[in-house]
């Protein structure tokens, strides 16, 4: 019990260690510029097709779900303002960031576990080359800049499911439906949404870089990064939600 | 017999380890090892299987720590610089590991030009390609050039890791079991290769192998670590000129069987 407590408070200071790393490596030159576009390029663009998917069908779904409760008072005009408010808030950062926790945390947690485990990164190292600053680095900010920019196209993306929705049952025209969406979106609801992609886009790069970098034990070493990516990030992800809704729900009050 | 054909300069001594030890956790794989090796000289260390040959490179590299003792590399002690001043010296000492570690994402030629690009930032892209290309050409693989690494043949991803290490000049070359999983003839070429890179870039080396006619052909002194200590030194046949038992099956086994 006392070494499996040792353990976890050992690991604790190993991701204390690397996140105050990081933040030190950050405004150290030389800045990786082409590498940071070359991996937003891997976590941005390469997501669009999944997040589009995924977003659009969750504007439709929300929306589709969320009717028949407010049929029942006579309020389906109230449709665009919810569901803008739902999508902007909540909905859009937490739908792009476990899609990409997903997707992108088990690459890099893979693609790192890989290069550590074959001596990739030791080569890296002894070429005179800092492994931290060029693989690092570069991925948590490539996804604490790509996660935002995603997560405002997933809204996007899921407003104009959601519009489909209403302008099929409702008949609403696409001016009015958007009228009211941003009549009821206010610029608080904009700065949570893009405050939540940051810190969620931030956690899936340090996440992933951090069980990639340690990883051992060969080719199981690998699975076990990739796997140990997603589950922590996920987990991650939602204790942020909770703290920033606090924080957000503090400043709007 | 001196490899090298007599260009060993052995009034300066490039590496000095003195009294290293390491452990990790209850494993002590290195106990107060001393080694020096000269300028232009082929060191060869031979050893068994988890004896801590690799862990000695990876110490005089500066990728792990000693838990004791010293190591002096070109004048400068490795486990007193800061990262910055161990980048610096990395420039001149050059790495091949034992499973080559090319960069897997990449083609021959941006592993070629990776080191050279971080490290010269000055270069043109003409330069540049002309280093990548004469480097490629040292090892015989310039053909190799726009392919990926898992393309390669064993033999080749090894000549591909060495020209790698060669692109920043080093003076100093560390080989980690250069011809493990290699098929003899491919072996006979490496060990050729690695008397050819001393000759043309003088370089000094340090060749960690278990494989006794890679020691015999590229070693101009050989060490044998036995139970974490260097306790022979030598040419090859005083090193094997014993009726010690821990080493007369290594020689037995790859001349005798």
């Amino acid at each position: 019990m006392i070494k499996k407590i040792q353990r976890i408070l050992i690991e604790l200071a190993n991701i204390h260690r690397f996140v105050m790393r990081f933040f030190r490596e950050v405004f150290m030159p030389p800045y990786e510029f082409k590498e940071i576009i070359r991996q937003c390029y891997e976590v941005g663009w390469k997501s669009l097709p999944l997040i589009s998917l995924t977003g659009f069908i969750t504007g439709i779904v929300f929306t589709n779900q969320s009717r028949p409760s407010l049929a029942e008072f006579g309020a389906t005009s109230w449709l665009p303002a919810l569901i803008s408010i739902a999508i902007i808030r909540a909905l859009a950062p937490l739908v792009t960031a476990l899609i990409a926790s997903g997707k992108v945390g088990s690459q890099i947690g893979a693609e790192l576990g890989s290069m550590k485990v074959t001596e990739q990164i030791d080569a890296m190292e002894v070429s005179g080359t800092n492994p931290f600053k060029f693989l690092v680095v570069s991925r948590v900010l490539a996804t604490t800049i790509s996660i935002p920019v995603l997560s405002c196209y997933t809204a996007a993306v899921g407003l104009l499911g959601a519009f489909l929705s209403v302008n099929a049952a409702e008949n609403t025209s696409f001016r009015v439906y958007f009228d009211q969406v941003f009549e009821a979106v206010t610029f608080l609801d904009v700065f949570s949404l893009v405050l939540k992609a940051v810190v969620f886009g931030f956690t899936i790069g340090i996440v992933g870089c951090y069980q990639g970098y340690h990883s051992s034990k060969g080719t199981e070493g690998v699975g076990r990064a990739a796997n140990w990516a997603v589950v922590m990030s996920m987990f991650l992800i939602f204790i942020e939600e909770i703290l920033i809704v606090q924080i957000i729900q503090a400043m709007r009050a | 017999m001196l490899k090298s054909g007599g260009h060993i300069d052995r009034s300066t001594q490039v590496i000095t380890v003195k009294g290293v030890s390491k452990s990790f956790g209850e494993l002590h794989v290195l106990r107060g090892v001393d080694l020096h090796l000269f300028r232009g000289e082929n060191l060869v260390v031979l050893g068994r299987s988890g004896t801590g040959k690799s862990v000695l490179i990876k110490l005089i590299s500066g990728l792990l720590k000693p838990d004791t003792g010293t190591i002096e590399v070109l004048g400068e002690h490795v486990d007193e610089l800061d990262e910055k001043a161990l980048q610096q010296l990395r420039l001149k000492i050059g790495f091949s590991f034992q499973n080559s570690a090319l960069y897997d994402s990449m083609t021959v030629r941006q592993n070629l030009e990776f080191p050279l690009v971080r490290n010269k930032r000055h270069l043109t892209r003409a330069e540049i390609n002309h280093e990548v290309e004469d480097v490629a050409d040292a090892v015989g693989l310039l053909h190799t050039i726009n392919q990926m690494p898992s393309e390669l043949s064993g033999g080749q991803r090894k000549r591909i890791g060495i020209a790698r290490t060669l692109i920043l000049r080093p003076e100093i070359m560390l080989y980690d079991e250069p011809t493990a999983g290699l098929d003899p003839i491919t072996c006979i070429e490496i060990n050729g290769l690695i008397n050819e890179v001393q000759e043309k870039y003088k370089t000094s080396s340090i060749i960690i192998t278990h494989d006794l006619a890679c020691a015999k052909s590229v070693g101009d002194r050989i060490v044998m670590l036995l139970e974490g200590r260097f306790e022979r030194q030598g040419s090859f046949d005083q090193i094997f000129d014993t009726e010690d038992e821990r080493v007369k099956p290594f020689h037995d086994y790859n001349f005798i069987t």
